[in-house]
């Protein structure tokens, strides 16, 4: 699902973000990229993303050589990536539903579309009674299921996660983990950029290192115990 | 999907103009204030060369005959006047008509000493034909062409008038392109200030929208449609004044100043405003379209 083949990544002249990247994730997995800030984990997020370009090597995502997309189709090709981040990124003056929906709209989708999967979207995030809420009035836990909610609407093959839980306290951060794996479950590739070691040790996921821009380590399922 | 995408635009786009009300009326209120100089400045100069056309139409050419010239040569001279695009009308006035019009304006109230030539017209040789053209401009070329006609021994025209109307319509014509080039790029300026607010107002929303797999053209168009709504309101606020004013202050000169109506003719206000009310709808919404292309083009790149 996703293939980087001797990825660099620099910025200017200097210690480049990324160096020598290789690595491959299948359609299905769960994965945490764990490493230091400033390690070149969201580097790696832009570069799927394609809101970046490496300097090196050659990006696939879902089959599509990054290098050959023309700039009139990255559109279409980010409804293929769902992404949320440490600050929720909602949009304040809308209520939970309009936030939700707004990923819709911005693709195009009918308003009677929009209708039906909303409520849908909304259920399997356990916020359906919150939608008239506006984002202020939710904890940071529930701010991120609506972000979560509003990646997902658009039925993406690939959820990145850039730091979701950053923000969070413990319960609420397991919360969204558990989320996560359930969206995993249901077949959406799961790549989650974290901090939060413990978190990563308890699950039990693929773990991929990365330090100064190097992947250091690749862990299988279960096998990662201290990491960094 | 394309319907979705245009309807959600312009949604979108009316609700720019809301959240940044106060930068949306102040454009609004510049670009009113614009057309509406546009549009005083449009009247006077249609009003001013509609005069100046008048005036045009009332100079003319005179062409006199060689002595003993026959009818028939007259009537062919008068043929190739016709011929010529230039002239709008022209008409012959006979030695006789030319002497009572020459009683008429200087003999009237001592007529005994006109009677004292009797039936000897001193104007026997002023059969002439009376020539107005279409364009003044054209006169002097006109004349030439005149006085190389065989048959005719003179051409009378007033020349410094045609000079002097051809000027005046080119200084009109170079004055109002000035302003109106000026109040274009202050125009634009103002509607390039407004966007550029609603963009940074919403960057974070744009910045979602382009992760989300938004379209270019869909990022973009709310703003295009702001700039738009902007100019087209803009527009239609000092049309609809101009158009109850000009009613009003024609018919108060007309009252009030007896004497100017009488060398000032106003075009109507159905002659203006056919013209007026499309240009400057379409000015506005120019203005709205160009500037927030230009600004979306800076500041988005998607």
């Amino acid at each position: 699902m996703i293939k980087l083949e001797h990825v660099s990544k620099a910025y200017s002249a200097g210690i480049p973000a990324l160096n020598d990247v290789s690595l491959e994730i299948e359609q299905g997995e769960f994965v945490f990229l764990v490493g230091d800030s400033g390690s070149g984990k969201s580097t790696l997020i832009k570069l799927l993303l394609k809101e970046l370009n490496p300097t090196e090597g050659k990006i696939t995502v879902d089959n599509i050589d990054l290098a050959k997309i023309k700039r009139k189709q990255i559109p279409k090709f980010r409804r293929n990536i769902g992404v949320v981040f440490q600050d929720f990124r909602l949009l304040k003056d809308r209520n939970v539903y309009d936030n939700v929906a707004f990923a819709q709209k911005v693709i195009g989708e009918s308003g009677s579309h929009i209708k039906k999967k909303v409520p849908m979207m909304l259920s399997m995030v356990g916020l359906a009674a919150k939608y008239r809420s506006f984002p202020k009035q939710l904890s940071g836990g529930e701010q991120q299921r609506v972000a979560i909610a509003r990646a997902l609407i658009n039925e993406p093959k690939i959820l990145l996660a850039d730091e979701p839980t950053g923000n969070l306290d413990n319960n609420n951060a397991w919360e969204i983990m558990k989320l996560l794996e359930e969206i995993n479950d249901r077949g959406t590739t799961v790549v989650v950029v974290t901090h939060n070691l413990e978190i990563v040790k308890v699950m039990k996921k693929r773990v991929i290192t990365i330090k100064k821009g190097v992947v250091v380590s690749d862990s299988k399922q279960g096998d990662y115990n201290d990491g960094i | 999907m394309v319907f979705n995408n245009i309807l959600y635009s312009v949604k979108q786009g009316i609700v720019n103009i809301w959240r940044n009300l106060m930068f949306s009326l102040a454009s609004i209120a510049t670009m009113a204030a614009c057309i509406f100089m546009f549009g005083i400045f449009f009247i006077l100069v249609t009003n001013f060369n509609s005069m100046v056309k008048e005036a045009e139409e009332g100079v003319a050419v005179t062409v006199f005959f060689n002595e003993g010239i026959s009818q028939e040569r007259i009537d062919e001279i008068g043929d190739q006047i016709k011929a010529r695009a230039e002239v709008s009308d022209y008409h012959f006035v006979s030695a006789e008509e030319a002497w009572e019009t020459f009683k008429e304006d200087y003999f009237k109230g001592h007529e005994e000493a006109a009677a004292g030539f009797a039936d000897d017209n001193p104007l026997a040789n002023a059969a002439n034909y009376q020539i107005y053209l279409n364009d003044v401009s054209m006169q002097s070329s006109l004349c030439t062409y005149l006085e190389s006609i065989d048959g005719v021994r003179e051409v009378k025209q007033s020349e410094a008038v045609a000079k002097t109307l051809t000027d005046l319509n080119k200084l009109i014509s170079y004055i109002s392109a000035g302003i109106i080039l000026i109040l274009l790029c202050v125009a634009i300026f103002l509607i390039n200030n407004t966007v550029t607010v609603g963009i940074s107002v919403r960057k974070e929303e744009i910045a979602i929208m382009k992760l989300i797999g938004a379209t270019d053209f869909l990022v973009r168009a709310p703003f295009v449609v702001e700039g738009i709504v902007i100019g087209l309101v803009g527009a239609a606020i000092p049309l609809v004044l101009l158009y109850f004013m000009y009613g009003g202050i024609t018919s108060y000169i007309a009252e009030k100043f007896v004497f100017l109506s009488n060398i000032m003719h106003f075009q109507s206000d159905a002659e203006i405003f056919a013209v007026l009310i499309p240009v400057g709808l379409l000015l506005g919404v120019g203005i709205g379209f160009v500037g927030s292309t230009m600004t979306t083009r800076k500041h988005l790149k998607v």
